[in-house]
């Protein structure tokens, strides 16, 4: 679950961290009101993705007039594949310097890690490559968090990289002790695999703001966030009750599938991450292109075949579907009489292409031909099949 | 010969009372593993189709000996659950549960590695020396003992190698699942040290996948250690669009890292044969023995 900036930062200010004062505008004249009760506001599209400055997403206004036009322009746009829905009016910024505080999984380590660095503005990645020695990084004890020997040790690492606030650094580390042990709680508090201020402004009269605001949390941990998430839902949806997602994927999580939509017209289905991620690698060498990632998960039950098949269907892109089940103790006949109910009840007319192993495999693959689908022995000729089958069929 | 373990090992089931628990508690008995308990906070006392069941790690540990515990519990409580069997001084943890918060394992990783004990998982499918011991839900009839070690992220895929070398006359000393989330116990690097120790395994199988840079570690160790027999490793999901979680938590490519090239290339330039298939691998094993 990914929050708008705009959700962000009411988490940081909640928290104690200093943003400036906005307003949530969905309507040109909302944003037209936000400039007249604000004055020189930045004008901002809230997206789940990046990127959106470069995109024209952002434009600072000084009347409302201006913010008006400028919302109206926004408010049409669709960035990285989401329609924007709202735009964030805030009070405009004097800028003194740009910072970077974030804290994301290190996954090496296997631990949080805070980062910080004088090189704010833009991709912390992007600095990483150019010039790793401006980025410092502390990784907390995780029982006992950050402690503020060790934030004050990051902040001066990062702070002699900036030489123009050298006779300043001792005051400004000791701001940076307070901000980051306030974004760490943020990030504990709400399960966020990130949690990240960019640009962490410092204005010209040397105080700390929350330009920008990033959070992520963790979708193994939603259950402890239930209230967040209703909340996020309402905020977020638009006047068609759509959040901006891939609408497949809002409808398999619906129907608590696990499926990520792609660009082909081959339908993946099969049981295991690792597998379903190999079935598209199979289908992509045998010249096809996956509609999806569907993984039915452990077992195989026929009933879990039948609600994926027809979700994979969903997609009118679909031209045939490759299911790959490895069966380890499930009966080959069992899930070859699952598939076939599937078919029929479903009424599918597309291809159908099984790959199945498990006791009783070949009973099952003399079902799956006497119905009329098609079975395969191993997972390559399987994947040559369908893409032989859904070619001719075009 | 094996690694983690063998028929030595006495295996205690945290959540035995679960339905995952008690099926697959079943299937490791009927596959020769020694299980000398269940733990089940509240049901303390009461047994399990003979398995006696405590109340707490700490009493099942000091009633029956148990060296290895799998855990099944739900992902609100399974943290602790790894947590409690460290502090009882079991010297290994596997833990089957997937979607424990990332949080809670960053936290219980922590507590195991202070420990000094060995945590495997979590949202793996456990370990299996065949004609020994298996230790979670590995499929029991596709095991046949030999010289193969097999280590990997993904369960099925796991199988899937397992049962094709099963297939080709090449079994395995263990095959060892260390899961798909991204803050795991074992890693790729620990698991090949063991294999590396281990005087019967004579190649080793990598089963790798997007997300993350443990394989690349792994090539790392492979290089650096001076680890002298053959690997053959395969990786999946070198189709999957960057910036979406494929299945796995862990299988994400995030900008330029966890992508499957970079994982094919790290290993290649350690010496190993990079399989596009799982026929693939079979052979390549087969040309190494």
């Amino acid at each position: 679950m990914k929050l708008l900036e705009y959700q962000a930062k009411q988490q940081f200010a909640a928290a104690g961290i200093p943003v400036p004062q906005g307003r949530l505008a969905r309507t040109p004249a909302e944003a037209g009101a936000a400039a007249r009760e604000l004055g020189r506001v930045a004008v901002k599209a809230q997206v789940p993705v990046g990127g959106r400055g470069k995109a024209g997403g952002i434009a600072v206004v000084d009347t409302p007039e201006e913010a008006e036009r400028e919302a109206t322009r926004i408010l049409a746009m669709d960035i990285g594949g989401y329609p924007v829905r709202g735009v964030w009016c805030e009070t405009g910024l004097d800028i003194g310097a740009e910072f970077y505080l974030g804290v994301t999984l290190d996954r090496d380590r296997r631990q949080l890690a805070v980062i910080f660095s004088a090189a704010g503005g833009v991709e912390i990645e992007q600095v990483a490559e150019d010039a790793p020695e401006k980025i410092a990084t502390l990784w907390p004890d995780p029982f006992a968090g950050p402690q503020p020997y060790e934030i004050r040790q990051m902040a001066f690492a990062a702070l002699a990289h900036a030489p123009q606030l050298r006779a300043d650094a001792a005051r400004l580390a000791a701001q940076v002790v307070g901000l980051t042990e306030k974004l760490y709680s943020v990030a504990v508090s709400l399960d966020a695999v990130t949690c990240e201020i960019n640009p962490l402004v410092l204005t010209p009269d040397g105080s700390f703001i929350a330009a920008d605001g990033k959070l992520e949390v963790d979708e193994n941990a939603h259950y402890r966030h239930a209230d967040l998430a209703a909340q996020l839902a309402t905020d977020a949806t638009g006047d068609d009750g759509r959040t901006g997602d891939d609408a497949y994927e809002v409808e398999a999580q619906r129907r608590g599938l696990t499926y990520v939509h792609l660009d082909g017209n081959i339908g993946c289905i099969g049981n295991g991450a690792g597998l379903v991620m190999n079935t598209l690698d199979l289908v992509k060498q045998q010249g096809g292109e996956p509609a999806d990632f569907l993984d039915v998960g452990g077992g195989a039950s026929a009933e879990k075949v039948r609600a994926s098949l027809e979700m994979v269907l969903l997609d009118p892109a679909v031209r045939g579907v490759f299911i790959n089940i490895f069966g380890g103790i499930t009966r080959g006949d069992e899930v070859a009489r699952g598939v076939i109910a599937a078919r029929d009840e479903l009424h599918i007319t597309k291809p159908l292409v099984v790959r199945m192993t498990g006791t009783r495999e070949e009973e099952g693959r003399a079902l799956l031909s006497a119905a009329g689908i098609t079975p395969a022995a191993s997972a390559t000729e399987a994947a040559a099949k369908i893409v032989a089958l859904t070619r001719d069929q075009s | 010969m094996s690694v983690l373990v063998d028929s030595s090992s006495r295996v205690l089931i945290q959540g035995i009372t679960g339905r995952e628990g008690g099926f697959h508690t079943e299937q490791m008995r009927a596959f020769g593993t020694t299980v000398v308990a269940g733990v089940s906070p509240g049901k303390g006392g009461l047994d399990a189709n003979g398995v006696p069941i405590f109340d707490t790690v700490a009493d099942a540990v000091a009633a029956t000996g148990a060296n290895v515990s799998g855990i099944f519990v739900p992902p609100p409580f399974a943290a602790d659950a790894i947590m409690e069997s460290a502090a009882s001084g079991i010297p290994l943890t596997v833990c089957i549960t997937e979607g424990i918060p990332i949080h809670d394992m960053i936290r219980a990783r922590a507590f195991v590695e202070r420990r000094g004990t060995r945590l495997l998982g979590p949202n793996c499918p456990g370990l299996v020396t065949p004609g020994q011991c298996k230790v979670g839900i590995i499929p029991n009839h596709i095991n046949i003992p030999g010289p193969v070690g097999i280590v990997g992220r993904s369960g099925t895929l796991t199988y899937e190698v397992i049962q094709g070398l099963g297939q080709a006359g090449m079994g395995q000393t263990s095959s060892v699942g260390i899961g798909g989330d991204p803050v795991l116990g074992l890693s790729f690097s620990d698991v090949l040290a063991l294999f590396a120790d281990d005087a019967q395994t004579r190649a080793v199988v990598m089963i790798g996948e997007i997300g993350g840079s443990d394989e690349e570690r792994g090539a790392d160790f492979i290089r650096t250690s001076g680890f002298d027999k053959p690997v053959v490793a395969f990786i999946s999901g070198r189709t999957a669009p960057p910036g979406k979680r494929m299945g796995h938590a862990g299988a994400i490519i995030s900008g330029n890292t966890g992508t499957a090239q970079s994982k094919i290339d790290a290993l290649t330039a350690a010496g190993a044969a990079i399989a596009d298939t799982i026929e693939d691998v079979v052979r390549l094993v087969a040309g190494r023995l």
